[in-house]
């Protein structure tokens, strides 16, 4: 078959490609250049090469941020996708319940993120905020502003607050998906509730888990605004997660290079953790 | 292995009932016997798979009851049934191998592994799977799949019955008749009840001892396929099996006589009374043949389907199909019907006057 030659339809990508450029290339490529370079404003650059990465790499703040960033990922990813399984598994699958599940779950969702942070900065003040003062009189020495464990409590059920319906959510629409036959076999074959979940609806929830898993990994791996309103970081540094981090170094203490490289190794750890995890999860997939 | 038995089943999706077509089933009186090969034969939406659901214990009638061996079980489950079905759909699962797909139903029931892997062989032997036992049952092609379906309702050898739901839906023709063959062969093989669902007269009548015709929700004959084809109790039974199916054609009935458009029509019943609002005389297309005396009608069309030619005609009161021997002369323009008749069959209301 002869094809078409014709190259005007590139005219046709311009716009698309002008769009990328300002929201995408040009800012990276402007970190990029940063990130090899020092500068003392006035647009005076002078070459630094890998200086900037290699003082990152082996700074132990970096460290520091990028393992309490992992462990935050880990916890609420652990709560988050079983708790969204559980609670899409417990959902009604017809009647005027759904559609009243589905709007209280998409509540959360719809909040802004500097919102979350507020609502819950307030709900959970020890002396006032409803939360706070609860656990306070029931006799738990709770404050998130000063100790280190109930901030890290806080910020987790925050987050689990704001999230887990994303999960919940998704494993629904995998779970409604399943034909009821399935079940219907499953029956008959004498399975145990356990082994319908397990043989039936968890391989066919893998890919919107999959989806799931890879949503919530970014986005609590980038998280910045909630925890910011809620707890600047503190108390001292302990809920200082990397994007926090990252802006206390470039805009607090205007370290604009080894703020720049670290931005460029926070995006290919992403990048990585996300193409490793994908890899994973579908190499079954495409054999069969 | 069990007779089952069906008394007085009538089964609504809805919670009040004001008319007829509220049902989705209504006063199913059924007998099969032990071992028998049956199949429910009916268009979609008539109450079939329905059916099948009651007999299986997925769905619990709004009214009757179910009987296994003259034993009431209509309140069991499924597995207290001890039933196997087989779905339109192939049902696997997706993560385990062939194998392990075969034996799901047997270690459910706690069965020692040994016994299982003697089972599964013998099964997968059947079903010619041996030699893809190990593989991910994912990876394989629909039939592949629906035989993995397939035994796993054979493989236990106590069940009382074997139900398939339309199973050769999603299987390409020319797979269809071997699978449907191996199937026969199975009943043979293992002699357990079994039921068949489907809206297919060729595969019903092949696989079937016994074929129970169901229409809007309500049996309309049971019978063996030769009585269906050749004394249809229904004027929808007429219709719906054969190719092409009856020839209904309104009539009159006066005294003991049955006049189709003005011509007296001799039929296979002695009428003795008639208070029926609708009357009809149906022949099917093969017992009809060409005279110079009889029902006059117009040639319109002939088909030549090599075996034999089927021929269109029009009557005063409707079409009339003819089916002829392939080298028999078809007169063209007007011409007159015979109908056989021990063929040709009265119907009051729909039904058979007997």
């Amino acid at each position: 078959m002869n094809k078409t030659v014709n190259q005007k339809a590139w005219f046709f990508v311009i716009p698309v490609f002008v769009l990328v450029a300002f929201n995408a290339i040009i800012p990276l490529m402007t970190v990029v250049n940063y990130a090899f370079q020092e500068t003392f404003g006035n647009n005076v650059f002078m070459w630094e090469g890998t200086r900037w990465f290699k003082q990152i790499m082996l700074s132990e703040r970096f460290h520091a941020s990028l393992g309490r960033q992992f462990l935050f990922t880990f916890i609420i990813l652990f709560i988050q996708i079983p708790l969204g399984i559980a609670i899409a598994l417990t959902m009604p699958k017809e009647g005027i319940g759904v559609p009243v599940c589905l709007v209280l779950m998409s509540m959360p969702l719809l909040i802004p993120w500097n919102v979350v942070g507020a609502m819950w900065n307030i709900f959970a003040l020890p002396d006032i905020g409803f939360l706070g003062h609860s656990l306070n009189a029931l006799g738990f020495d709770y404050n998130f502003t000063q100790q280190i464990g109930d901030a890290w409590f806080t910020t987790i059920l925050m987050d689990v607050w704001h999230w887990t319906s994303l999960v919940v959510l998704l494993s629904y629409a995998g779970l409604r998906s399943i034909q009821p036959a399935y079940y219907q076999a499953a029956e008959i074959d004498g399975a145990s509730r356990w082994a319908i979940f397990t043989k039936i609806e968890l391989p066919k929830m893998k890919k919107v888990l999959t989806i799931a898993i890879l949503l919530r990994f970014m986005d609590s791996f980038m998280i910045y605004t909630e925890p910011f309103v809620l707890t600047g970081g503190g108390p001292g540094n302990a809920t200082a997660f990397l994007s926090i981090d990252l802006v206390k170094m470039a805009l607090g203490q205007f370290d604009l290079g080894p703020a720049a490289a670290m931005s460029l190794i926070y995006f290919f750890i992403v990048l990585l953790v996300c193409w490793v995890f994908y890899t994973l999860m579908m190499r079954n997939e495409e054999k069969s | 292995m069990a007779k089952v038995t069906l008394k007085g089943l009538s089964h609504s999706y809805l919670k009040t009932q004001s008319s007829d077509a509220d049902w989705a089933i209504r006063g199913v009186d059924i007998d099969w016997n032990d071992g028998g090969a049956y199949a429910l034969l009916g268009p979609s939406g008539c109450g079939k798979t329905t059916l099948l659901n009651i007999i299986s214990g997925l769905i619990t009638p709004t009214k009757g009851d179910i009987l296994f061996d003259d034993k009431v079980i209509s309140g069991l489950s499924p597995v207290e049934r001890n039933i196997a079905q087989i779905f339109q759909f192939p049902v696997i699962y997706d993560t385990m191998t062939v194998y392990d797909n075969l034996a799901f139903p047997l270690r459910n029931r706690k069965i020692p592994e040994e016994e299982i892997k003697v089972k599964v062989h013998e099964i997968a032997e059947m079903l010619e799977l041996s030699s893809t036992l190990n593989n991910r049952a994912s990876g394989l092609t629909a039939d592949g799949k629906q035989k993995i379906s397939l035994g796993r309702g054979l493989v236990r050898s106590d069940v009382n019955a074997i139900m398939f739901d339309e199973p050769l839906t999603v299987i390409d023709p020319h797979l269809k008749w071997i699978l449907r063959s191996k199937l026969k062969e199975l009943h043979q093989k293992i002699n357990r009840t079994m039921i068949y669902v489907t809206h297919d007269q060729t595969e019903a009548l092949t696989f079937a001892d016994q074929v129970v015709v169901m229409h809007e929700g309500q049996i309309v004959q049971t019978g063996t396929p030769v009585d269906l084809f050749e004394k249809p109790k229904h004027t929808f039974v007429g219709y719906f099996i054969g190719s092409p199916g009856m020839n209904v054609l309104p009539c009159q009935i006066k005294g003991k006589d049955v006049i189709v458009n003005g011509k007296k029509v001799e039929t296979h019943q002695q009428i003795k009374k008639s208070k029926f609002n609708k009357t009809e005389v149906g022949v099917r297309p093969e017992f009809i043949s060409f005279s110079n005396d009889g029902i006059p009608v117009k040639v319109l069309s002939v088909s030549n389907t090599g075996r034999h030619k089927i021929v269109d005609t029009e009557s005063e009161t409707g079409k009339i199909k003819i089916i002829a021997k392939s080298n028999e002369d078809i007169p063209s323009g007007s011409a007159f019907l015979k109908f056989k008749k021990e063929y040709t069959y009265t119907y009051g209301d729909s039904w058979i006057i007997e």
